[in-house]
């Protein structure tokens, strides 16, 4: 059981943030962090690591302080056993694959015992063939497999995810999704995702925190937060308004909705509301639409 | 008519040696300290570091002769209480050189500590290690071109002192009479032939220094430079 509550101001771009979030995690709970970027998603993370200090608050860990600003307590990230994947990776570019998951190993262990840890997790992760390799001559997938395997050969007690899969590509990002999923069930680890893509969130995760403006907005399982049980009987999608054009009697609206663009038309009268740069919400009847394979032969 | 001798060579390249090697040990933790602080004394330690790439070499020579001398200050409490003497010492001119030939070595390496992602640091504190551990494993062994470029640059600045230990060494012979200084001890005496000598093999050796430096460093494109 983790349970924290943080407070941090924080400097942004956009001026002052004021980070406030308290949330329980349960062994074994999968929880994305979602929310607009410089909504404080990166630096929760950092603060669980460690990396960042918090303003005030304190982290429970199974039973264990590791932050309480009433106490002056702060575990270094060296004695908090996280798992962090970086967002860039941070793979050690002067040691091999197996180097950089042999240097996670905790303490001066047996030799034989250490081995055999870095061994299992080479092959769970299908990393074997790389085992000699350099982090530079892979490619970003076999990259980020690496930095799980490391944070994973740690033995951490929480794993902490920092959209790890966002630079790569859509086949990839699925392949490794299930790769993940199967990882976090074998391990049984409490882990945190930091995710923007919907449809990681639906796949990975059993509960879904929404930060906005430094606070937990809304909470719960993917469908419910993101308005599947609200409105079953259709299809909605979140996007924005790139263009609005006045066409004869009706108006064209381009969205962005994921990395798409879709034109629909309007009433007069029901866009007027609408402005280029609004998040909007596209439904559809749910019943019977048309759904076809996007690769036949698959 | 002067004479060549191999003395005042054997004392610079045992100078410079030394110097690059103390060098390396004091400027890891200097660069590494001005890379990663939020001090206010950043900036002006960043000068004072670099001063000796403006300095007149005299101008040190002469600060640091006052320093040594065991007439008063520092240089008497070394006397009188270790019976050590600096000024017109071998070891007082390794003590100059190092202070003059600083910027050479931390220079570089400030660069290459800085632009090593924060993130490997971080990954390593996560992954339970020490920041010596970090230092010594992941830091280090990514800086092997900062730090080659460093110490090359540093032997081949000693080697052509020559304010510096004019002030501090004056010219024994075989103690402090370096080769650019027996350049210009056999010109002032009138000696060309062996000045000649003198002069050629330095500019010999500090070219085949020169020229290893940029072979090197069109190997690996990413040598930081002493700015």
């Amino acid at each position: 059981m983790i349970e924290l509550s943080l407070r941090k101001r924080l400097h942004s771009a956009h001026g002052i943030l004021d980070l406030d979030v308290e949330m329980r995690i349960a062994a074994g709970e999968f929880i994305t962090l979602y929310g607009n970027s410089g909504a404080g998603k990166t630096t929760l993370l950092r603060m669980l690591a460690g990396l960042t200090v918090p303003d005030a608050g304190r982290i429970r860990v199974d039973g264990e302080t590791w932050y309480d600003s009433a106490n002056g307590i702060n575990l270094p990230p060296q004695r908090r056993r996280v798992g962090l994947v970086f967002q860039d990776y941070a793979l050690f570019p002067n040691m091999t694959v197996q180097q950089n998951l042999e240097y996670a190993l905790p303490g001066p262990k047996a030799k034989a015992q250490a081995g055999s840890r870095v061994e299992e997790i080479l092959a769970a992760m299908q990393l074997r063939p790389f085992a000699a390799r350099r982090p530079e001559t892979l490619s970003g997938g076999q990259k980020q497999r690496v930095a799980l395997a490391r944070a994973l050969v740690s033995n951490p007690r929480i794993l902490l995810l920092d959209e790890p899969l966002s630079a790569l590509d859509q086949e990839m990002r699925f392949k490794l999704q299930g790769e993940l999923a199967d990882l976090q069930k074998r391990y049984g680890l409490p882990t945190i995702l930091v995710s923007h893509d919907l449809g990681e969130i639906f796949r990975l995760s059993s509960r879904v925190l929404c930060l906005e403006q430094g606070c937990i907005a809304r909470a719960g399982k993917p469908g419910d937060v993101f308005g599947g049980a609200r409105m079953s009987n259709k299809v909605r999608l979140t996007g924005v308004i790139l263009a609005i054009e006045v066409a004869d009697v009706v108006r064209v609206l381009t969205l962005l909705i994921g990395r798409e663009t879709v034109r629909v038309t309007l009433l007069p009268q029901d866009a007027e509301a609408m402005r280029v740069g609004d998040k909007v919400f596209l439904a559809a009847k749910a019943f019977n639409p048309m759904v076809f394979k996007a690769d036949p032969g698959a | 008519m002067g004479h060549f001798e191999w003395d005042p060579i054997r004392l610079t390249l045992k100078l410079a040696s030394l110097t690059t090697v103390i060098l390396f040990v004091i400027s890891v933790p200097i660069s590494w300290w001005l890379s990663h602080t939020r001090s206010r004394v950043r900036l002006p330690m960043r000068a004072l570091v670099s001063m000796p790439l403006v300095l007149p070499p005299s101008v040190l020579g002469f600060y640091l002769l006052l320093l040594f001398s065991p007439a008063a200050g520092p240089g008497r409490f070394l006397k009188d209480h270790f019976d050590i003497t600096l000024a017109f010492t071998f070891p007082g001119l390794v003590i100059g050189s190092v202070l003059f030939s600083l910027p050479f070595m931390v220079n570089p390496l400030v660069a290459g500590f800085e632009s090593l992602p924060v993130s490997l640091s971080e990954a390593s504190f996560v992954l339970g290690k020490s920041r010596w551990q970090t230092l010594r494993k992941v830091l280090l062994p990514n800086l092997k071109p900062a730090l080659l470029s460093g110490a090359i640059l540093s032997f081949a600045h000693t080697m052509g002192e020559f304010g510096v230990v004019l002030m501090i060494g004056g010219k024994i012979p075989g103690v402090t009479r370096v080769a650019s200084i027996a350049v210009f001890d056999e010109v002032e005496s009138l000696h060309f032939a062996s000045a000649h000598v003198y002069a050629l093999v330095l500019f010999a050796i500090s070219f085949a220094i020169l020229l290893a430096l940029f072979f090197l460093n069109s190997l690996n494109k990413k040598i930081p430079g002493p700015f």
